[in-house]
């Protein structure tokens, strides 16, 4: 989706502000939520894409105003409700109970909620498929364009690449699992990944492009076609 | 405490996320011991040092830095080094002729099992979006000037695949040892925002 979250190339961020002295966490709730998430994400409940897409479908706003791991709070409690593990309307209930000092907590009802998950619903882990092969079409050194499309769901194909010419640098020939469709469930549709090299001026024309400058970028086989020699 | 909180927004956060962790617990999804034993290894365990321990024995060891460009997981776990979030590592070696620097423009994907988690300014929406258009800009208002000569490599890591900069090893560093070498590699070096090593003062 052309979502806040493709900020490759967008103006309007100003300077890059660094904190010489930052802690590896800066809040405790921060740690809580990423290691919670790091926790659930050996549990079969929901897949990395997915993970990510959910945080691309917050409102622009919120997006842009919340921290890293606020936007992790987010995809969380949506995933888990979506799974039917934990509802929205249990979480704000426990949230009043907290916030006024309540001594006890109102227990939480069993019954119809989807946990523990059955093994035959359990999503699988990993980035790629080490039992699986498959065969790349494109190979090192191959002129290749990236494919101009703006799928309105998940994708790893970045906007500022769409449509734009560049040399196949490296074939990572491992069978990929392509995120557009997992994040969706619509299959791992397994596949090379392609680092592509492009020139700055191809990327940002050569008005604009600084000298003697490269994006390597890593691109599925599915978001990427030939380029016909004429 | 008494005073103000400028951001106020963290307070309901912070409640939240008890709640949900108090439920997640009761519900048996998670326990809380397993969160810490999370949080304690991000704290403690892993960090710059573990990468700065992989590119001083790539600079040291020859053989070692062979098969760290060849397969960068598999040397890595020579040391005993991996985990979550790195499936798959391509270290990037700079040279007096090329720079190379590491962003991830759709989230802030980074190797964690390698440096650790990223510093917030990573996962900033000006360096997200301006390093890929405007890479030396970026890197000098960083503090790397680089001449026009410097090819430089911006790695947009928005795969699976994650990357590693391997900063060249400063001259007159025969006599260190590797221990030595390791404090002379700060994180900054190894996503590619700094690049001299300075020998009498310790970054990181």
């Amino acid at each position: 989706m052309n979502g806040i979250h493709d900020m490759g190339g967008l103006h309007g961020f100003g300077a890059v502000t660094v904190d010489p002295d930052e802690p590896v966490f800066t809040s405790r709730w921060g740690s809580r939520i990423f290691c919670m998430t790091q926790v659930i994400d050996t549990l079969g409940v929901w897949n990395l894409d997915e993970h990510r897409h959910e945080i691309e479908l917050m409102a622009t706003e919120a997006y842009l105003s919340d921290t890293y791991y606020g936007r992790w709070m987010f995809a969380m409690e949506r995933i888990l409700e979506r799974r039917n593990i934990l509802s929205r309307e249990e979480v704000d209930h426990r949230v009043q109970e907290i916030a006024s000092d309540k001594r006890q907590f109102t227990p939480v009802q069993s019954a119809g909620r989807n946990w523990p998950l059955a093994e035959g619903d359990k999503v699988p882990w990993g980035a790629w498929r080490k039992e699986k092969t498959v065969q790349p079409e494109f190979s090192e050194g191959q002129w290749v364009r990236v494919r101009n499309i703006h799928p309105p769901g998940h994708t790893r194909v970045t906007n500022y690449t769409r449509g734009k010419a560049g040399e196949v640098f490296r074939v990572n020939a491992q069978a990929w699992v392509f995120p557009d469709t997992r994040a969706h469930y619509r299959g791992e549709n397994l596949q090379a990944v392609y680092t592509v090299r492009f020139d700055a001026q191809t990327l940002w024309g050569e008005e604009y492009a600084e000298p003697n400058s490269y994006v390597y970028i890593d691109l599925s086989e599915n978001h990427l076609e030939s380029i016909q020699e004429d | 405490m008494g005073h103000k909180h400028a951001h106020p927004e963290k307070a309901w956060q912070a409640i939240r996320t008890e709640a949900i962790e108090s439920l997640l617990n009761e519900i048996n999804v998670l326990s809380s011991d397993d969160v810490d034993r999370v949080v304690k290894h991000y704290e403690e365990n892993v960090g710059p040092k573990t990468g700065a321990r992989v590119i001083a024995r790539a600079w040291v060891d020859p053989e070692f830095k062979k098969r760290l460009l060849a397969d960068g997981l598999a040397a890595c776990e020579e040391l005993g080094i991996g985990g979550p979030e790195t499936e798959l590592l391509h270290v990037v070696e700079n040279t007096s002729t090329v720079h190379n620097v590491v962003v991830c423009t759709l989230c802030s994907c980074y190797p964690w099992p390698i440096l650790g988690l990223p510093p917030v300014w990573y996962k900033s929406s000006a360096y997200r979006s301006r390093l890929v258009r405007e890479p030396r800009k970026v890197l000098s208002e960083m503090g790397v000037v680089l001449a026009d000569e410097i090819e430089v490599r911006v790695w947009d890591s928005v795969s699976e695949i994650r990357y590693l900069v391997m900063p060249e090893r400063p001259e007159n560093t025969e006599q260190l040892s590797e221990a030595e070498l390791i404090d002379l590699i700060s994180r900054d070096h190894m996503i590619g925002v700094a690049r001299d090593i300075t020998l009498n003062s310790q970054e990181n």
